[in-house]
């Protein structure tokens, strides 16, 4: 489902004296449907930029990125928009909304835009959003004034709502309680029982040993890490 | 008496010349604004410099002339225009719409129907129907060429919404031909159903803008309107004080300063006859 | 699948300088793009190059027509652009006082566009200029004031109202929250973002602001000095800049 093949990045900073940073070289991976794959290493190895190319989100200098039948390094962008829509879900470590939208439309929009009718789409959107304890006074208000576990939650929800078949999860149990903690855990495990191949990065251990299936060290691909 | 100081009909013949050739595109292209070169006239803008250039243009010698202002030949624009004429040109007058071959008029067409042969002459103030939306005439001139007229449909509806009817009473823009939205001078809308299927020529002058416009014989038009709010040619609801019609165009006239006031008609010509043929209205002497 | 809009070399010279230089881009149906630049790059050149109001020196934009298909909008009759102006175009203006008559109600500015399409029926017309007040958040009871009594961001509001009346396929925006409240921009971005989903429009939105292309816009192009020096993702030109000019513009903006 996700595919990569001697992917390599680099930074040029041309206005700081056009300075190269060599980040990943040679990066080669594959994650089956159904499998949970962690990213590992220390920080600044480079889990984040990753995760960022296989959503589009950065450029490869060089290599396939393959998700869902589609390469990423080469695709149009509304190839790429369209794999995001339909194939590839990102929950990030923030949430970046459109000011006054409810939390409950901000939940409901990535099923809206698969086409889901309205009624259908809203009802998800609020099943997740009380699994995921966000108090029921709060959907119809923007989660721009939420605090800051508020927030991660409504985007873990919005992340979940459509069942994409690949999934992208950065940090997904920081800063969560126990309880909220668990919830997320199982929302993955329905994910991978229903065949969503998953790509995350975990510095929770005890999640990250309980939902992935291997683990792959990043610092492999760095040349930073390798000198 | 031709004041032998002057050519016929004050205007020389080149100048002539140069407006029988607008008058004539003006025909040909009915509805459309023609430019011409406006002259200077002994008389102020406002009182009719256009209609008189084109009157002097279509005037000939054996030509009888009538004048009317608001429906009236009394009145002082309408009695100096006639005598300007008189004195240039040394036509005859009449006030008697059905002996005129030439009928300068302002603000009015005449109640008895016009027939062929007889030339309708308007004084035009603002020959642009779109003016009061577009104040640019260059794009006013591009939305004739390209017919695009929902602006004037957009004033009407600005009535609609203010009013709740169709408030425009006068200078009601009508469309000629199926082609050009024109400007049909300030006359009351009453008229406008005369305008169409007329037997009459009927030439549009604006002095001070420099356009002149025409209506060939049964020529046909149209006056705007929308699906619901149809067009209707009103007048004030009662018959004539002086000769009872119930037809014609009438003027509110205040008598006294008790409130009093009558309804006449403002075609005096029409009115006259009438009395002379015997009708009677209740305010008549 | 058919591009929408197809741009191809447009290039605009002001005598000696250059407006905009070899501009090439699809814009397919639902799609959002964003130019950015600063002020003097040509983003507003090449708007108005797209848009039929200012004539290319060269190149083709080619709009694919509802009854003729792919046609060339440099080339064709004046009149057939100007109609495609008041149909399958519309043209949100920064100043809502460009785009809007002042002197007339705001029912009178929705309807403008069906009257001018022949629609010749007070009632739908005035039903659908209530209805379009609503959407774009106007009390239908202001349907006959006049703009000059609106604010800013409601005179932003009904200019786009007065556009997508007549459900354009395409939209021009230049600096469409430029000069407004940034509590009225973000009400005004939400309206866009559902209208554009919604309607399935396809826009093109010019601006110098980068929160307002993340916002709404799929995809972008950054100019400078006339030529485009960058396109892409929106995101991945935004997070991940190649050029050295967006890079700057980029690292520019203050973070809040």
């Amino acid at each position: 489902m996700i595919d990569l093949q001697d992917v390599s990045k680099t930074f040029t900073l041309h206005n700081q004296g056009s300075a190269v940073i060599e980040v990943l070289t040679g990066v080669t991976l594959s994650v089956a449907p159904g499998e949970c794959v962690a990213l590992t290493g220390a920080s600044g190895a480079g889990k984040s930029t990753l995760m960022r190319m296989i959503y589009g989100n950065y450029r490869a200098q060089a290599g396939v990125i393959n998700v869902g039948g589609v390469d990423l390094v080469q695709a149009e962008p509304r190839d790429v928009i369209r794999i995001r829509r339909d194939v590839l879900g990102y929950v990030s470590q923030f949430l970046r909304v459109v000011p006054r939208v409810p939390t409950i439309d901000v939940v409901a929009e990535p099923l809206r835009a698969v086409g889901v009718a309205q009624d259908a789409a809203q009802a998800r959107a609020r099943e997740l959003l009380s699994r995921l304890n966000i108090p029921e006074r709060l959907w119809s208000l923007s989660p721009t004034t939420f605090s800051g576990g508020e927030q991660q939650r409504v985007n873990i929800a919005r992340g979940f709502a459509h069942a994409y078949p690949a999934m992208l999860l950065d940090e997904p149990t920081a800063s969560l309680d126990a309880a909220n903690r668990e919830v997320v855990l199982s929302l993955i495990e329905e994910a991978k029982a229903r065949g969503a191949a998953i790509v995350g990065i975990f510095h929770d251990e005890a999640a990250r040993a309980r939902v992935c299936d291997r683990e792959i060290d990043v610092s492999r691909f760095s040349p930073a890490c390798a000198a | 008496m031709t004041d032998q100081a002057y050519n016929f009909a004050y205007l020389d013949e080149q100048t002539k010349r140069m407006i029988r050739h607008a008058i004539l595109k003006g025909l040909a292209i009915p509805g459309y604004q023609v430019p011409f070169a406006s002259r200077e006239m002994p008389m102020p803008y406002g009182w009719g410099t256009g209609g008189v250039q084109v009157s002097a243009a279509v005037l000939t010698p054996d030509d009888r002339f009538k004048v009317i202002d608001q429906g009236a030949d009394d009145t002082t624009n309408a009695v100096s225009i006639r005598s300007f004429f008189e004195r240039t040109a040394g036509v005859a007058t009449t006030t008697a719409t059905a002996e005129a071959t030439v009928i300068q008029t302002r603000h009015r067409i005449p109640e008895v129907p016009l027939s062929e042969g007889q030339i309708l002459v308007y004084q035009v103030p603002i020959p642009e129907p779109l003016r009061f939306l577009e104040p640019r005439e260059s794009e006013t001139r591009k939305m004739h060429s390209l017919e695009e007229y929902g602006l004037m449909h957009v004033k009407l509806y600005e009535d609609i919404s203010r009013h709740g009817h169709i408030a425009t009473s006068y200078a009601y823009p009508v469309k000629v031909e199926g082609r050009y939205v024109m400007d049909p001078s300030p006359i009351p809308k009453f008229d406008n159903p005369k305008l169409g299927d007329c037997a009459a020529i009927q030439l549009f002058g604006a002095g001070r803008e420099q356009r002149i416009y025409a209506l060939p014989p049964y020529s046909k038009v149209v006056s705007l309107d929308f699906e619901d709010h149809p067009f209707e040619a009103s007048k004030a609801d009662h018959p004539c004080g002086l000769c009872g019609s119930v037809d014609s165009y009438l003027d509110e006239v205040i008598t006294d300063d008790a409130g009093g006031r009558m309804f006449v008609c403002s075609d005096t010509d029409y009115c006259e006859t009438r009395q002379a043929q015997g009708h009677r209205g209740k305010d008549a002497a | 699948m058919t591009p929408l809009l197809s741009v191809q070399g447009v290039t605009k010279r002001y005598g000696a300088h250059i407006g905009c230089a070899d501009v090439s881009f699809d814009l397919y149906p639902g799609e959002v793009m964003g130019i950015v630049g600063e002020s003097g790059s040509g983003k507003s050149t090449l708007l108005n190059c797209l848009a039929g109001h200012l004539a290319p020196d060269a190149g083709r934009v080619i709009f694919d027509t509802r009854a003729d298909g792919p046609r060339d909008t440099v080339t064709m009759s004046e009149p057939e652009r100007r109609m495609l102006g008041r149909t399958d175009w519309a043209f949100v203006h920064q100043h809502a006082r460009d785009g809007l008559r002042m002197g007339v109600s705001a029912g009178g500015n929705v309807g403008e566009r069906l009257m001018a399409v022949g629609d010749r029926h007070y009632g739908n017309i005035r039903d659908k200029a209530i209805d379009w007040l609503e959407r774009v958040e106007i009390a239908p009871g202001r349907i006959d004031d006049r703009p000059t009594t609106f604010s800013g961001g409601m005179q932003q509001r009904l200019q786009i109202a007065r556009n997508l009346v007549t459900g354009p396929r395409l939209v021009f925006m230049d600096e469409p929250t430029g000069g407004l409240d940034v509590s009225v921009q973000a009400r005004l971005l939400d309206l866009l973002r559902g209208l554009v989903r919604d309607m399935g429009l396809s826009a093109i939105i010019v601006t110098h602001d980068l929160a307002v292309v993340r916002l709404l816009a799929d995809r972008l192009m950054v100019m400078k000095s006339g030529h485009v020096v960058e396109a892409g993702l929106t995101d991945q030109v935004l997070d991940d800049p190649q050029h050295a000019y967006t890079q700057l513009l980029v690292s520019s903006v203050l973070q809040v």
